[in-house]
């Protein structure tokens, strides 16, 4: 009872900040709306038993693109306040997308089986994660990583000095 | 105790023995850890930050050959209630183009994380307010991560050149110093073998050559690169680039005022505290003192069912921890009376070119060390004494290299607190030159 009260509250918290990310126009204002539409998300994971991916999901999103998000936006705003206005081809683009995606979602909901109480967390999920992902799973953790690096490659060539 | 899902809550805690006499219901544990963090915590941190705002000052004024705050209570204790006091009374400022909402919301955003990851720190074996984290240091990196948010929101918000400056700085140099930092405390990590802050704890409990510092050289450098990486990642001198007060005005909180500037400057000295306190979870024996009789003691009266000696054992182990993170914060404030900032590419630069090599080396290393150089991995009390060979003859390497490296580490402390007492000492006797290097000759008694 509780714990299901509290998985509403996370839940929520994470579907009002994820219309409020929609309807702001003030872009900065969106990334913290998106800041408490991850935390609510990690509290979710929380009452899934899912804590590592709670933490993982707050140390990788909030912590990390969320401040790369806000940087990029200081970095290119024009002007401190600056406002987020779409042209009506945006507007457009963006309800397709979205509600195909809802759509999408929706199909995948009809035909996945939930599991109907939440599982007993694992009592030392990062070793069955590390071993999972050097054992099965090692080409794709392998593979994210070689993306990984040409991306940091990719970033150190735009940024070398430039001769002359 | 929201954090960790019902399965695994409070089922270790000899307080909830004590106070429940055993699991209680979801909703009674909901409501008094609310109870708790409103009556215990809040107060409890609150405090942790003035006394470290006064010490401050104090450990200030006097490397500077001043007296520092006196004035209000016996040597100045009372002094952060006044400045309390003073700060309610001001008047709130927002700034006319600065963004409201976000303005009044990052206060909150820098002050709470900080304050959350108290709920993990173990003071004694038993006195954390969550036991069973089993992820415990993830947790405090994680929550840790987000203050930077409010940080840099409070620069942004308040549309002010001098704190987007501050807020450009602070976002650089936080998240490149989140990885050298996380790197050291994986090497302590890889050492211990556990996340558990708890667990970490009861490694340690075999007397000062089980210290997770005096484990192996990787780990013993890996407290210094730590060190460093926690100081630079709290924001604090000499990395205190995002607030130079030389260039910035203030950095990222020019514009606030009053209450809502206080709760930056707590969750500053609040955050002291707390990468203190990982240090010395981490690489100090958290609770346990040097000589391992808390740890025979605990096992003692654990074995026995003693509740009301085990809780003075907790309070005992409260006592040392807060004693070492203590020292540890004084080591953080000497550094910032001591030394220069550097530039913020000087600061960049020790960062990804210095700490983060630095760390991927003692990461190998430890990691080798550990595939072939088997220690004793989590012994627990019970299975050697502390000065007896007997249990370790199988592992004379390790232990040789524990000695050497307790050797090492106690003669760096003992030369640390030589050179203070020294510093103090001469603070003391020659005073007449260190204020007044050509005294003036003093009128004669009785002419004015």
């Amino acid at each position: 009872m509780m714990l299901e009260s509290l998985f509403y509250l996370f839940a929520a918290v994470t579907a009002l900040s994820a219309i409020g990310i929609v309807l702001t126009r003030d872009i900065v204002r969106a990334a913290v709306l998106l800041l408490f539409c991850l935390l609510g998300v990690a509290g979710v994971f929380v009452s899934l038993s899912a804590t590592f991916v709670a933490v993982v999901q707050l140390i990788v999103y909030a912590g990390g693109t969320l401040v790369l998000i806000i940087f990029g936006v200081m970095l290119t705003g024009h002007s401190p306040l600056h406002r987020f206005e779409p042209t009506r081809w945006e507007a457009v683009i963006g309800t397709v997308l979205g509600v195909v995606l809802l759509a999408g979602l929706g199909m995948a909901y009809g035909s996945a089986e939930f599991a109907k109480r939440p599982l007993a967390p694992m009592a030392d999920a990062p070793a069955a994660f590390g071993v999972a992902l050097l054992g099965p799973f090692l080409v794709p953790f392998e593979l994210a990583s070689v993306l990984l690096l040409v991306v940091m490659i990719g970033a150190g060539y735009l940024a070398r000095r430039r001769k002359g | 105790m929201i954090l960790c899902g019902r399965c695994t809550m409070w089922n270790t805690s000899v307080f909830q023995q004590f106070f429940f006499g055993g699991a209680p219901r979801l909703w009674v544990e909901v409501v008094y850890s609310l109870a708790l963090a409103a009556v215990v915590f809040i107060p409890a941190v609150s405090l942790v930050a003035m006394i470290g705002i006064w010490a401050e000052r104090k450990v200030a004024g006097h490397m500077q050959a001043r007296i520092g705050p006196n004035r209000v209570g016996p040597i100045g204790i009372l002094q952060s209630i006044a400045d309390g006091v003073k700060l309610l009374t001001k008047e709130d400022l927002i700034p006319a183009s600065a963004d409201g909402m976000l303005f009044r919301l990052s206060p909150y955003l820098a002050f709470v994380p900080v304050f959350m990851v108290y709920m993990l720190v173990p003071f004694g074996p038993d006195l954390v307010f969550e036991p069973a984290a089993g992820l415990g240091l993830l947790w405090i990196l994680a929550v840790l991560s987000i203050e930077v948010v409010g940080v840099i929101l409070a620069g942004w918000s308040s549309s002010n050149k001098w704190s987007v400056y501050g807020a450009m700085r602070e976002a650089c140099q936080m998240v490149s110093y989140e990885v050298p930092m996380g790197m050291a405390i994986l090497v302590a990590v890889t050492a211990g073998g556990t996340l558990d802050l708890v667990r970490l704890g009861h490694l340690q409990q075999g007397g000062i050559h089980t210290w997770l510092i005096f484990r192996n050289p990787f780990v013993f450098a890996a407290f210094f690169t730590y060190f460093v990486a926690s100081l630079a990642a709290n924001k604090r001198a000499p990395f205190d680039l995002p607030e130079s007060e030389s260039e910035l005005v203030a950095g990222y909180h020019t514009e606030y005022s009053g209450l809502r500037f206080s709760f930056f400057f707590f969750a500053e000295y609040a955050g002291m505290f707390v990468i203190a306190s990982i240090q010395t979870v981490l690489f100090l024996g958290a609770w346990n003192d040097p000589f391992g009789l808390i740890g025979h003691y605990d096992a003692m009266f654990r074995a026995s069912g003693d509740v009301g000696g085990l809780v003075l054992l907790n309070l005992i182990g409260a006592g040392i921890f807060v004693g070492k993170a203590s020292a540890l914060v004084f080591v953080q404030m000497w550094f910032r009376w001591t030394l220069p900032r550097p530039r913020i590419d000087q600061v960049l630069y020790v960062c990804m070119k210095v700490l983060l090599p630095l760390g991927c080396v003692l990461l190998l290393g430890e990691v080798l060390w550990e595939i072939f150089l088997p220690g004793q991995p989590g012994v627990p009390w019970v299975a050697y004494g502390p000065w007896s060979l007997g249990g370790w003859s199988n592992y004379l390497p390790t232990l040789g290299v524990q000695g050497i490296m307790t050797a090492v580490g106690l003669l760096l402390a003992a030369g640390a607190v030589g050179f203070v007492g020294k510093a103090a000492w001469d603070g003391r006797h020659n005073r007449q030159r260190l204020t007044d290097p050509a005294p003036m000759p003093r009128p004669a008694a009785g002419r004015r």
